[in-house]
């Protein structure tokens, strides 16, 4: 007695948070049934193998109905066919754009293009997530790009319209979106201690900070053909980096500039003699990166360069987080003093957000 | 031209993409009504077209717009070939026909293609003006009400309850007309999808002008059905009840409005010369000559008392006078001959009604059922119906001929079905013989009949158990004890209904499904060897399906059976038998026996020994049950009747007799060799598995109820959630196991297993109860089984659940007032439905406290539990504010969200699209119905030749139900709409041919239309809520204009 037909069918479409949660994973419907066999489920409810089966495939069945629904989740508010709540509905869009750490970290930066996908069953392999789930999750990312990619506007606001996100994923789907689109290198080994959020948080003040929608004149500038406002770095902005030059190629101006930081911090850093020591070499490297900024593939290897000139630095000297903030907040403040120095604006756009993003890399 | 039609095309949505080049489309619309097309401009490029077009004006008949559906098209133009359909939309304009239901049909439609599905919206305002001078209703009956509903709709009262009403119609299936070989499937889905809307359309405006004649405003219970009988044609048929009903808000303003049109109607015989109607109305001289036929007094001899042996046994008044005299007092009388020359004259008198006013049901019988086997033949004329009308007409003579052996001059419950294999059908129909009270039966005596239906039932809860029949010439043997209730009148040990369990009565415990399942294997055969073969199977099967019913009624302790309802279904090489029914224990009747096992040849120790196991195994199964179904009865009475459990080979006798009512008398002899159908005579493997089978049913699991009826009885606290759903399942028998007994057991275990799984996946709902179970079985193929479920799940409060489980002092004690309760419940719903909800709530307030004596006022629970459902509902609304979609954060929401709130249909307080609720239940607990806008009656096909690539035949059904229910929401929505009660899934046909991977699909599903308000909305929100259901319809028209 096989059963050939099996299905139910609510006026209120039924949503199994723990079944939806095992397809978002990427089982097939018997490792579904074995997990939720191994759950404890029958033993709770009193149900046999067969109900769990047929309960699972009714599920499945749904969920692969609504992933239609789900690329296109307004789509999915103002369809006739399910009648879902509006709290589920919520879920099921935040739960299907959901990823994994492990997978994000592996396609962070990366193009999102048929190459890279090509490369996810050796993600699946590294990372355990099963194909189908990587599949998933590459898809989201490449959708959400091409979607707000030719929008104006703030990043997060498009995100959030057009794919019904919290306001949480969708700043993490913007930070996806902004280092696919510039290519930041996060795969190199002195990278890997870094979490998403880590470089989620960078995004983030960059995208404030460094884009042309961060200037907050975009209504002044008509140019239709202007770069993406919040997905593109400024490139007027890095062009004027290389302004930043002079405060290491000039020797008097980096002196003063390190008698200012060194006499402001006196006696407040525990690690001031290996600061002194190490000063002149720290702030080239930062205005260094600075300067390299114009050329695209400086602009990828941004947080390597950040890592292996500041971060690996301060740890070798094994500089405690408050030091750290001490000494930037200090470098930063103490350009002002210098006289010869007419880049103020420029240097607090810089480094107001480097600040920011260093501080979140010094960590273990 | 009595109506102008008015239409207007605003905007399509979501329209697929027809043009793969561009990847969009340039659709345009047409919009038909009976011969005349309109057209839209073609809308270039894009998927959510704004055609925003002029009023399309049709002016037409009433006739026409009785009959015809709406018919909008929505295609892709294209210039260099012919356009492309992309799907249609059939709307059904009788809802604007009357005055008081839908004004406006308004919102969006899904655009459903019979290939492809769903594809896409569009958004549809139609308008109906009526020229009411020209009040010439001649063929049409505009005006005339349809409920689906088989009990008086919540907002109306019954002046008049009129009685049968039934008509049915007949045409060539367009599926196997010649043409189907030339034409696309497409073509010949959408020629049979308009056919069945129009035959639907014409049927019930036949029906309506039967109501006129009679004389009523309205049908209820209305039924129709669909017979595919494949080569020789297509029958739909449909019955009601005809009402004159009467609007609780505005009495006054509303019965002129109904009467005058009756009036005129008078006329209609003289006026109308070629009547259409007089065929199937009269018992008009059968044409047997046309077909086969096996009449069932011959080759089908279930009834050797039927027909004629009952009418001459008991002459109608007869039967009248004698029960009188044993009752005593000649008020009974008087109200016998009374009802007696009411129901006289009509032809039929059955009523379609489940459940009733308070005081209409005097007495109830027991069920009455009939089946005749017919042979179909091709339908030569159409027009002329009459072989079909006379099958049934014969059938209903039989219902009527044992409802009179049972004292009864009325049959409730009624309902009529087929069963088609091939050209043999099966033709059923059943109901419950009854005592009516005159009153509701005729004119005038209305006033003041409030007051006396409560005096005349002072034996609250028990009445309609008394029996109808002679005591002393009684139609069968039967067993009779005092009302263990009223301790007045006697009173059958068991008691089966095709009704609703009445709102009196008294009940102890709670009620359960109780099912039986049966197959039977039939050689294949052609024609008239085939119909004999399953004449000659019905009778067993009927026998085998009641014992059992009657063996599980026991086991779980009962002695009622409410909602029974016996299907028999015929396949190529089976028959199949499932009844469905809610057992109860009625207060009134006597404690029901045990199950005795004998073993009929007891030769040695061992087999001794194992009996005993299996009699101790089934007491404990009955101990059980009593525990977990709450029966308790008060045990006083087993003194005054001595011992309750006389003779129980006796007794088990009587009762099956009794609940066959006379169907069984040549059953009766046939199983003399059997004799007890409650000793279970263990004398061969087959009732070894009978025990075992009756042992195998599972209770549902702890927190689950399941019933059949509108009420569980002994659950009344529901609150608001409600879950309808309909569930399939089709199990391919394998050829070698095809005996009788594998095929049980292959049955039962779908049934059972389909159970089991709707609790599991309703677990969430606990503490729950699904109630109207209904299930359907059908043979689609040769070694396929399906079986279809729809069903209501409806959580309770378990709090007070809890405390029905007392003590049996304290436990009657509150019975008794909650029996008072609900006896007062009715008269005094009617009080406060009819102030019209926002003037005087405080009133409506007092009244319900004050209707309550136990505890805390039922209104205020309400309130509470809605409160915090309000609570929950803005902790949503706050939820959701993060992602700014729904409409009531939408205007705080950032730039760009403009756009969003063009697409957003009617604004609605829980979601952008507006949520319509399905139950085939009359009622929403928790809410009021406030209003009725019209009937839902929809047909649909859907077919695919890719069954692989849309995920299977599970993956085909399960788009297409949902499709479904989105289509009847859509439409229940653009009438202002924001439920369907009464739902029901008439039809569930599916044929799939995989290796051709090819599939199809009929479904065919009705309910009425309603708005509802919820209770606590009333007070809290009073304003807003209404708005915000009758509305969607009008703005979802206007925002996107």
């Amino acid at each position: 007695m096989a059963s050939e037909l099996d299905i139910f069918v609510g006026n209120t479409t039924l949503i199994d948070e723990d079944v939806y949660r095992l397809w978002l994973d990427g089982y097939s419907v018997s490792d579904a049934v074995a997990l939720r066999v191994r759950s404890g489920i029958l033993e709770q409810t009193g149900a046999t193998a067969a109900v769990l089966q047929s309960d699972t495939m009714d599920h499945y069945r749904t969920f692969q109905m609504l992933e239609r629904l789900l690329h296109a989740p307004p789509k999915l508010l103002h369809q006739l066919i399910f009648q879902i709540p509006p709290s589920r509905q919520a879920l099921l869009i935040e739960r299907y754009y959901a990823f994994d750490e492990a997978f994000v970290r592996e396609v962070l930066g990366k193009k999102l293009s048929k190459g890279t996908k090509k490369d996810l069953d050796d993600i699946s392999t590294k990372t355990g997530i099963t194909l189908k789930s990587c599949r998933r999750q590459f898809d989201n990312f490449k959708r959400v790009f091409k979607v707000v990619e030719e929008m104006r506007g703030s990043l997060v606001d498009n995100i959030q319209q057009h794919f019904l996100l919290s306001d949480r994923l969708a700043r993490d789907y913007a930070a996806i979106v902004f280092f696919a689109n510039n290519r930041f290198e996060t795969g190199k080994k002195k990278l890997q201690y870094l979490s998403f959020g880590d470089f989620a948080f960078c995004a983030e003040l960059m995208i404030q900070n460094w884009t042309l929608g961060a200037v907050g004149e975009a209504p002044t500038d008509p140019d239709p053909q202007a770069d993406d406002m919040d997905m593109d770095l400024d490139k007027e902005f890095l062009q004027d980096l290389k302004e930043l030059k002079v405060l290491v190629a000039d020797k008097d101006l980096l002196d003063l500039h390190k008698s200012l930081v060194c006499t402001a911090l006196r006696g407040k850093l525990g690690v001031f003699s290996e600061m002194e020591a190490n000063f002149k070499n720290l702030s080239r490297g930062l205005v260094n990166v600075a300067a390299k900024l114009t050329h695209n593939k400086d602009v990828r290897d941004l947080f390597v360069d950040l890592v292996e000139k500041f971060v690996e630095p301060c740890r070798s000297d094994h500089w405690p987080l408050n030091d750290v903030r001490l000494f930037l907040n200090q470098y930063s403040a103490s350009v002002h003093s210098l006289d010869g120095f007419r880049h103020q604006a420029l240097w607090d756009r810089y480094m107001g957000t480097l600040r920011g993003c260093l501080l979140r890399l010094c960590h273990d | 031209m009595p109506g102008k039609l008015k239409v207007k095309i605003v905007a399509g949505r979501h329209l697929p993409v027809m043009d793969r080049a561009s990847d969009l489309t340039d659709a345009f619309v047409e919009v038909k009504f009976g011969n005349t097309t309109f057209k839209t401009d073609v809308y270039l490029k894009s998927l959510n077209p704004q055609w925003n077009s002029e009023w399309f004006k049709f002016e037409v008949d009433d006739e026409d717009l009785q009959d015809e559906p709406l018919q909008i098209t929505v295609l892709d133009h294209d210039t260099y070939s012919a356009n492309d359909a992309i799907g249609k939309v059939y709307i059904d304009i009788d809802p604007l026909l009357y005055s008081e239901a839908a004004t406006v049909i308004s919102g969006w439609f899904p655009i459903y293609d019979t290939i492809h599905g769903i594809r896409g919206e569009i958004n549809v305002v139609v308008k109906v003006d009526l020229f009411n001078d020209l009040n010439r209703f001649r063929q049409s009956s505009c005006g005339i009400k349809f409920f689906c509903t088989t009990s008086i709709p919540k907002c109306y009262r019954a002046v008049i309850i009129h009685g049968f009403v039934e008509e049915l119609v007949v045409n060539e299936d367009p599926e196997y007309q010649w043409i189907d070989r030339i034409r696309t499937p497409r073509a010949s889905n959408e020629a049979r999808q308009r056919l069945i809307s129009l035959m639907s359309g014409e049927l019930q405006r036949k029906i309506g002008l039967k109501v006129l004649e009679m004389r009523g405003n309205a049908v209820v219970g209305y039924l129709q059905c669909f017979d595919l009988e494949g080569e020789s044609g297509l029958v739909v048929r449909a019955i009601g009840t005809a009402c004159t009903l009467d609007k609780l808000s505005s009495p006054a303003a509303f019965l002129p409005a109904c009467n005058s049109p009756s009036k005129e109607m008078k006329e209609i015989p003289f006026n109308e010369d070629p009547n259409p109607n007089t065929h199937s109305s009269g018992p008009s001289t059968p044409l047997k000559n046309q077909t086969y036929s096996f009449s069932p007094s011959k080759s089908y001899s279930r009834q050797s008392s039927s027909s004629d042996t009952d009418l001459s046994l008991t002459p109608k008044t007869g039967m009248g006078s004698g029960s009188a005299g044993k009752e005593g007092g000649p008020f009974k009388a008087l109200l016998r001959q009374q009802t007696q020359s009411a129901l006289e004259q009509r032809e039929f008198p059955f009523f379609t009604l489940t459940a009733f006013p308070p005081g209409f049901l005097v007495h109830v019988g027991g069920v009455v059922s009939a089946r005749s086997v017919k042979l179909l033949d091709r339908i030569h004329n159409p027009d002329e119906p009459e072989t079909r009308d006379a099958w049934w007409a014969e059938i209903r003579q039989e219902i009527k001929s044992h409802a009179k052996a049972l004292g009864c001059h009325a049959v409730v419950g009624y309902s009529e079905s087929t069963s088609i294999c091939e050209e043999v059908c099966i033709l059923s129909a059943s109901g419950t013989a009854a005592v009516l009270n005159p009153r509701f039966l005729q004119d005038g005596t209305v006033e003041g009949c409030l007051e006396q239906r409560l005096e005349e039932n002072l034996p609250a809860g028990c009445g309609f158990c008394h029996i109808p029949y002679d005591e002393l010439n009684m139609p069968f043997p039967a067993h009779l004890t005092y009302c263990y209730n009223c301790r007045k009148q006697k009173v059958p040990d068991v008691l089966f209904t095709t009704i609703d369990l009445p709102m009196d009565a008294a009940v102890i415990g709670k009620g359960c499904l109780i099912q039986a399942r049966l197959c039977r294997l039939k050689k294949k055969a052609q024609a008239e060897a085939n119909a004999t073969a399953i004449s000659n199977l019905l009778p067993f099967m009927e026998y085998e399906v009641h014992t059992q019913l009657m063996n599980k009624l026991k086991l779980k302790g009962m002695n009622a059976l409410f909602g029974l309802r016996i299907q028999i279904s015929v396949g190529e090489n089976m028959l199949m038998g499932l009844a469905s029914a809610t057992g109860v224990y009625l207060a009134a009747l006597p404690t029901p026996g045990g199950i005795q096992i004998a073993g009929k040849t007891p030769n040695d120790g061992s087999y001794e020994q194992h009996i005993s196991h299996m009699q101790k195994k089934i007491n404990d199964t009955i101990a059980k049950n009593k525990e977990l179904y709450e029966i308790n009865p008060p045990e006083i009475c087993e003194e005054i009747i001595g011992s309750p459990i006389p003779e129980p080979r006796q007794r088990s006798r009587l009762l099956r007799s009794q609940s066959e009512s006379s169907d069984e008398v040549t059953e009766l002899d046939l199983s003399h060799g059997k004799k007890d159908a409650f000793v279970l005579e263990i004398d061969d493997t087959d009732a070894m598995e009978d025990v075992h089978s009756l042992l195998t049913d599972v209770p549902p699991p702890s927190g689950f109820y399941s019933c059949n009826t509108e009420i569980m009885p002994g659950i009344n606290n529901w609150t608001s959630e409600i879950q309808m759903f309909t569930s399939v399942r089709v199990i391919r028998l394998s050829s070698l196991n095809l005996t009788n007994q594998a095929l049980n057991k292959n049955f039962n275990d779908l049934c059972e297993n389909l159970l089991k799984s709707l609790y599991f996946k309703l677990r969430s709902m606990i503490p729950c109860c699904l109630c109207h179970v209904n299930f359907t079985v059908s043979l689609p193929e040769d070694e396929l089984i399906q079986v279809t479920v729809t069903a209501v799940a409806i959580t309770f409060d378990k709090n007070q659940a809890l405390q029905t489980t007392k003590t049996h002092a304290e436990k009657s004690l509150q019975r008794a007032s909650t029996d008072n309760e609900e006896l007062l419940q009715f008269p005094l719903e009617l009080c406060s439905d009819s102030l019209p909800s926002h003037p005087f709530p405080p009133a409506k307030e007092h009244l319900e406290s004050a209707s309550s004596n136990s505890g805390i006022p039922a209104a205020q629970r309400d309130r509470c539990s809605s409160w915090i459902e309000l609570i929950k509902l803005k902790a949503q609304t706050i939820r959701r504010g993060s992602i700014k979609t729904t409409v009531t954060v939408e205007k705080a929401s950032p730039v760009g969200e403009g756009n969003f709130r063009n697409r957003s249909s009617p604004p609605c307080a829980n979601s952008t699209v507006g949520v319509v609720k399905m139950t085939p239940l009359s009622f929403i607990p928790g809410a009021k119905i406030t209003k009725y806008l019209g009937i839902i009656n929809m047909f649909f096909i859907r077919e695919t030749t890719s069954l692989r690539e849309e995920g299977g035949v599970s993956g085909f059904l399960h788009a297409f139900i949902a499709e479904v229910f989105a289509m009847v929401r859509a439409h229940v929505a653009a009438l202002g709409g924001n439920a369907v009660v009464s739902y029901i899934m008439k039809q569930c046909v599916f044929m799939e041919n995989p290796n051709k991977n090819q599939a199809q699909c009929l479904i065919n599903v009705s309910g009425d239309a309603v708005v509802f308000v919820r209770e606590s909305e009333l007070e809290v929100v009073s304003t807003q809520q209404p708005a915000a259901t009758c509305q969607p319809s009008c703005t979802g028209g206007e925002v996107t204009t």
